[in-house]
């Protein structure tokens, strides 16, 4: 199966926005910001696809209110829960009939699964993780290239960094992960076009069967949303060298743990609070590293952080290069004097 | 059953270094293995063949150059059956669309029933290449698989979402991507060791799949993608690192900093 979309017949710059439990995540603010600056490059518009079960409408108007100036709807039963399939086939039928120029996907567990297929079924190229994206203005490569969607993405753990096109397909497609794209300003009360599609789907698309949702608590907390990450790492040195760290992370409104890999390789702490390239990519506007050296791969979920402290006693190591502010010490004394410290800082500020 | 594992061999990323003058990898010396995720996806395999224990075979493919040949033989010497490398001049440069039009090329003349791939390689980080060779094959697929069990004519795979998880009954033929955490691969076996490096690794090249899909469509020029431009991260500018403090000076130093970005 393939189809082939012309490129003069392809406009607009759809989202397909990322649902879960029924709520439209961050994630598709993010990528209606970043749609939004393509779009008026192009001079084409942004277009947010919302799939979803009974109530999905409600999610019409955050969407509207983040800067996107058209809506579609795709509503039927068997798109309540994520299942490949439906999803896929949903997608692909409005790809075919609405002939979009460029589509974002959040390269979450979600966007990861759906866009590879997507992209095959149509035949079209697929650019995974971006940290960038941008319209080529005719300087780069090639003059032709003018108008194409330049994809930035990291390699090897993030220090080489490749840019894609994909010159010969459409739509261009591309994953870009939760909290690489700043949040727009939300305008309350914004409008916009809402469009209902019809999915096309049968019952034989679900060829799987979901048996059980099973709701985890401890995978609850998304540390991609965080304001602050107080992040633990080797030097911590067991599950208990995170006890001082939740402590001090309290202290900050919308401060969480997070964790370098050795600390979740070592089950010290659980896997969805691992920041890096097997992790996640957070850009929090705090992120303080205590006890992590910096290996590459944890510095590329974490390097656009808005300001970073490094607590280490290691200072030539690179995440002491990467840091606004590195403090040469033992992180097991400062933390807790740090967090007594915001403590009395707060009280001295009540009036 | 028959079971394919798709594998692939990358380079020990927890091993490469970063040269400090001109910021590049060095890659020299760097070892290369088996793909976690794939290893794990590997592991399960063996042990649903051993639970089954009706003859399922398990068979390992990858593609790669002639090198890649040395994953294969580790993955016979864990105790899969068979193994395949498809490698050919052809095949080079190929994005993940090309990639998986290949490999499921590959899939379709050894045969399956159930194809496990990992969620995703440490080098290239895509995690685009089981679910393309899953729709190439028009197979239903569960990718993010962290628990497996066996039933009498399904799987039931635990799926894992950021904020909670699926149990999914899935029927074979079917693709699975395995995440690391899906099984503990176990070691190579001794005696398998010196039997893995006598045995015979199948090679496929472009000439035995040509037929199976549009040779315009795969390698370098036949990849929908194509890489323009390659960068090491321009380096940041340098921020200060304060030495030989006291508890309250170090305490103080952050402080000052928290106050200023009004962070507390």
């Amino acid at each position: 199966m393939s189809i082939e979309i012309k490129k003069e017949e392809a406009k607009g710059v759809f989202v397909i926005a990322e649902q879960r439990s029924g709520v439209v995540q961050k994630v598709t603010m993010e990528l209606i910001g970043i749609a939004n600056k393509l779009a008026d490059d192009l001079g084409q518009e942004v277009y947010t696809v919302i799939l979803g079960g009974e109530g999905i409408e409600d999610q019409v108007q955050p969407c509207f209110e983040y800067g996107s100036k058209n809506v579609i709807l795709i509503k039927d039963p068997m798109l309540k829960e994520f299942v490949t399939e439906p999803y896929v086939k949903a997608i692909y039928n409005l790809i075919a009939e609405k002939k979009p120029n460029i589509v974002l996907f959040g390269a979450s567990s979600i966007g990861r699964d759906v866009a590879p297929r997507v992209a095959g079924r149509i035949h079209t190229g697929l650019t995974a993780d971006c940290t960038g994206l941008a319209i080529d203005d005719g300087t780069n490569a090639k003059p032709e290239d003018k108008g194409l969607l330049r994809m930035t993405r990291p390699a090897f753990g993030g220090n080489i960094m490749a840019t894609i096109l994909i010159r010969n397909y459409r739509p261009q497609m591309a994953t870009v992960r939760p909290g690489v794209m700043p949040l727009p300003e939300r305008q309350k009360g914004a409008t916009g076009n809402l469009i209902e599609f019809d999915p096309q789907l049968t019952p034989e698309d679900m060829n799987v069967e979901i048996v059980e949702v099973v709701e985890d608590a401890k995978k609850a907390v998304d540390i991609t949303n965080a304001k602050v990450l107080i992040s633990g790492g080797r030097g911590v040195g067991g599950p208990e060298g995170y006890e001082p760290l939740r402590e001090l992370a309290k202290e900050f409104k919308g401060g969480e743990v997070s964790s370098s890999r050795i600390g979740v390789d070592n089950g010290w702490i659980e896997k969805s609070r691992q920041v890096g390239q097997t992790g996640k990519t957070v850009r929090p506007d705090l992120y303080m590293a205590c006890g992590i050296s910096g290996a590459i791969q944890h510095l590329a979920g974490m390097e656009d952080s808005e300001y970073i402290i490094a607590i280490n006693k290691d200072e030539s190591c690179p995440m002491m290069q990467l840091a606004d502010l590195g403090v040469v010490g033992d992180l097991h004394k400062i933390v807790p004097a740090l967090t007594e410290a915001i403590k009395a800082y707060k009280q001295s500020q009540e009036v | 059953m028959r079971i394919v594992v798709c594998i692939k061999q990358v380079p020990d990323t927890a091993e490469v270094k970063l040269d400090p003058v001109t910021n590049n990898l060095i890659r020299d010396g760097v070892p290369s293995i088996i793909n976690h995720d794939d290893k794990a996806g590997l592991e399960t395999a063996l042990q649903i063949r051993e639970q089954l224990n009706d003859g399922s075979t398990v068979t390992v493919i990858s593609m790669g150059p002639p090198q890649a040949d040395v994953a294969l033989r580790e993955a016979l010497a864990m105790g899969a059956d068979k193994a395949y490398l498809m490698s050919d001049r052809k095949f080079g440069g190929s994005d993940t669309y090309a990639t998986a039009t290949i490999i499921a090329a590959g899939l379709r003349k050894i045969g399956f029933d159930l194809v496990i791939t990992g969620r995703q390689a440490i080098d290239g980080d895509t995690a685009q290449v089981g679910p393309q060779i899953a729709e190439q094959l028009h197979l239903p697929q569960v990718t993010y698989a962290e628990e497996l069990t066996l039933e009498k004519d399904a799987i039931v795979v635990k799926r894992q979402f950021e904020d909670k998880a699926h149990m999914v009954r899935i029927k074979t033929p079917c693709l699975i991507t395995a995440l690391s955490e899906l099984s503990e691969p176990r070691y190579m076996n001794v005696g398998k060791i010196v039997d893995a490096y006598n045995s015979e690794v199948g090679i496929i090249t472009f000439e035995d799949v040509k037929d199976m899909f549009n040779p315009d469509w795969i390698g370098n020029q036949g990849s929908p993608t194509n890489v323009v431009k390659s960068f090491t991260k321009p380096a940041k500018t340098a921020g200060e690192v304060k030495t030989n403090l006291t508890v309250e000076q170090a305490v103080e130093a952050i402080m000052e900093k928290l106050i200023e970005r009004h962070l507390i």
